[in-house]
């Protein structure tokens, strides 16, 4: 499972993480809770000192500092594995990095041509659905792609989004998973700065 | 009134301090954040997680602490009550616990606070977006007096098998002509998942249903973590022929002659006398400022707390 681990750490090139871990973890916290509780709405991190290395998002890479560490499996797409963000969120986080979708706490995906099918990560257990995968999705941009319509839980009515990059078939597969709630999985997606969260109760039209 | 409302402690300058910055490790805030957001993408469902050992016994509302702890930052302002008053013991302690340690401002008013800790009300002013309303729970299993058993009661929401519930409550009719629960009253999320809304009393149920805030609810002693994300259906379990309905009393508040708000009954000697007061103590002070009376007005239970004396205290403990 631990396979990734073994290479050691090249500490020459490792950018900083946190300047201030417990602060800035509170803060960024918060904006992805409000994220996490008002589906469909933008956080963003602009004002967040943090240079993540290239291949990551700040937003993606701000959450993974945040929430990560050596008790949650981090699953990384084949873009991103022995790369310079391997080893920084190796270093920073204190994550096992897994190569077996479906032990992940959480999972990176840089590229959504390469990833696997989202059945393949942790869905949960019908008595602890907390157990499943989240999934962060770097796209090239949260707006200028095709309008979806959300509705659900912490969605006033309803809330339009437009994350570019993603086709029919994406939300078409989160669609069947999800329709199995209490399993499914809950989706970030996140481009440079800003984020957006798609917890599995969301109903998308499109 | 303003003086009391923004209470704002100065404490030491963080690089002082012998404790991690709200209280909590980070390893452990990470543990209890992780728990939030997937409380917050299954509502209703109670999240188990590693509840720690806090200055405080169980039942003081250790739950609700290791929330705000986890979520707390030095721009919030913090305000906590027990049921409905600021200026209660265990709501005292906990406030000045995390201007100490999380160096937050506290408020007793209502709009001003970012972050209110409660056990057992919801405050009568309507919450807004933005606010985070975290709730200690005693017992967050719904079904824990009729199924003892952790393993089926996990079970009975993995199935939503809620049956016995609904017999429950049957049961209750059957036997006092009503449903006769007050506190605690099983509530429905987005017709999902059955949730204890911890022992608010009914009265509080309807302000659960599509509110604007995010509602987190924190159990220490039972470790489980569960919330309801703003704008959510929250239904209290009824039947068509017996509706649900919350409280009333024919009297209204003594002090402040409100007629909209929960009201405590206060006995007031041994001749029989008692008085009915809101028990939002913020709300009613707020009311008497703005000139409303009600038939007792002026009786000395309506005097200011005097939470600012016991602050001068505290920081000359403190400067000690």
């Amino acid at each position: 499972m631990n396979a990734a681990a073994a290479t050691p750490l090249d500490l020459s090139t490792l950018l900083p993480g946190f300047s201030e871990p417990a602060r800035q973890s509170q803060s960024c916290f918060r904006l992805i809770m409000d994220a996490t509780a008002l589906p469909g709405s933008i956080s963003d991190f602009a004002d967040l000192c943090l240079t993540p290395p290239q291949g990551i998002d700040k937003a993606a890479a701000a959450c993974l500092l945040t929430l990560a560490d050596a008790d949650t499996n981090l699953w990384l797409d084949p873009a991103l594995r022995n790369s310079e963000s391997e080893n920084w969120l190796r270093f920073h986080t204190g994550a096992p990095i897994t190569t077996e979708a479906n032990t992940a706490t959480f999972a990176l995906i840089s590229s959504i041509e390469s990833a696997p099918n989202f059945g393949e990560f942790n869905q949960g257990d019908a008595k602890y659905p907390d157990r499943s995968t989240t999934i962060l999705v770097m796209v090239s941009s949260l707006s200028g792609g095709t309008h979806l319509t959300l509705r659900g839980p912490g969605i006033n009515d309803e809330i339009v989004i437009a994350p570019r990059g993603l086709s029919e078939k994406f939300w078409r597969e989160r669609d069947e998973l999800v329709a199995h709630f209490q399993f499914g999985i809950d989706l970030i997606l996140s481009a440079g700065s800003q984020l957006v969260s798609i917890p599995r109760t969301t109903r998308i039209t499109y | 009134m303003n003086e009391i409302s923004e209470i704002k402690i100065d404490n030491k300058p963080p690089q002082e301090r012998y404790y991690t910055y709200a209280y909590l490790d980070e390893q452990t805030k990470r543990m209890i954040r992780r728990a939030i957001l997937k409380a917050l993408s299954i509502p209703g469902y109670q999240v188990p997680f590693g509840s720690r050992e806090m200055p405080l016994p169980y039942g003081w509302g250790t739950g609700g602490i290791q929330l705000t702890a986890a979520i707390i930052g030095p721009n919030d302002v913090y305000k906590c009550i027990d049921q409905g008053a600021d200026d209660t013991t265990n709501a005292v302690s906990i406030r000045r616990f995390f201007a100490t340690v999380a160096d937050v401002a506290t408020t007793e008013d209502t709009a001003k606070a970012t972050i209110i800790q409660s056990r057992h009300r919801i405050p009568e002013r309507p919450l807004q977006s933005g606010q985070i309303m975290v709730l200690q729970v005693p017992q967050p299993e719904p079904l824990r007096s009729l199924e003892p058993r952790e393993t089926e009661t996990r079970a009975m929401h993995a199935y939503e098998e809620y049956g016995l519930q609904y017999v429950s409550l049957y049961e209750n009719i059957s036997a006092y002509g009503r449903i006769a629960a007050t506190a605690g009253y099983p509530v429905m999320i987005d017709e999902r998942y059955l949730m204890s809304p911890s022992p608010i009393p009914k009265f509080d149920n309807p302000k659960l249903d599509m509110s604007p805030a995010i509602l987190l609810f924190g159990a220490g002693r039972e470790k489980r973590i569960y919330a309801v994300p703003p704008y959510t259906k929250v239904r209290s379990l009824d039947f068509e022929d017996y509706p649900f309905e919350t409280q009333t009393w024919d009297e209204v508040c003594a002090l402040c002659g409100s007629d909209t708000s929960y009201l405590d009954e206060v006995v007031l000697d041994d001749q029989g006398n008692h008085m009915f007061v809101c028990s939002d103590s913020h709300f009613c002070a707020e009311r008497r400022e703005n000139g409303h009376l009600g038939p007792l007005a002026g009786h000395s239970l309506a005097q200011k707390s005097d939470d600012s004396n016991a602050n001068r205290v505290l920081q000359e403990g403190i400067a000690k």
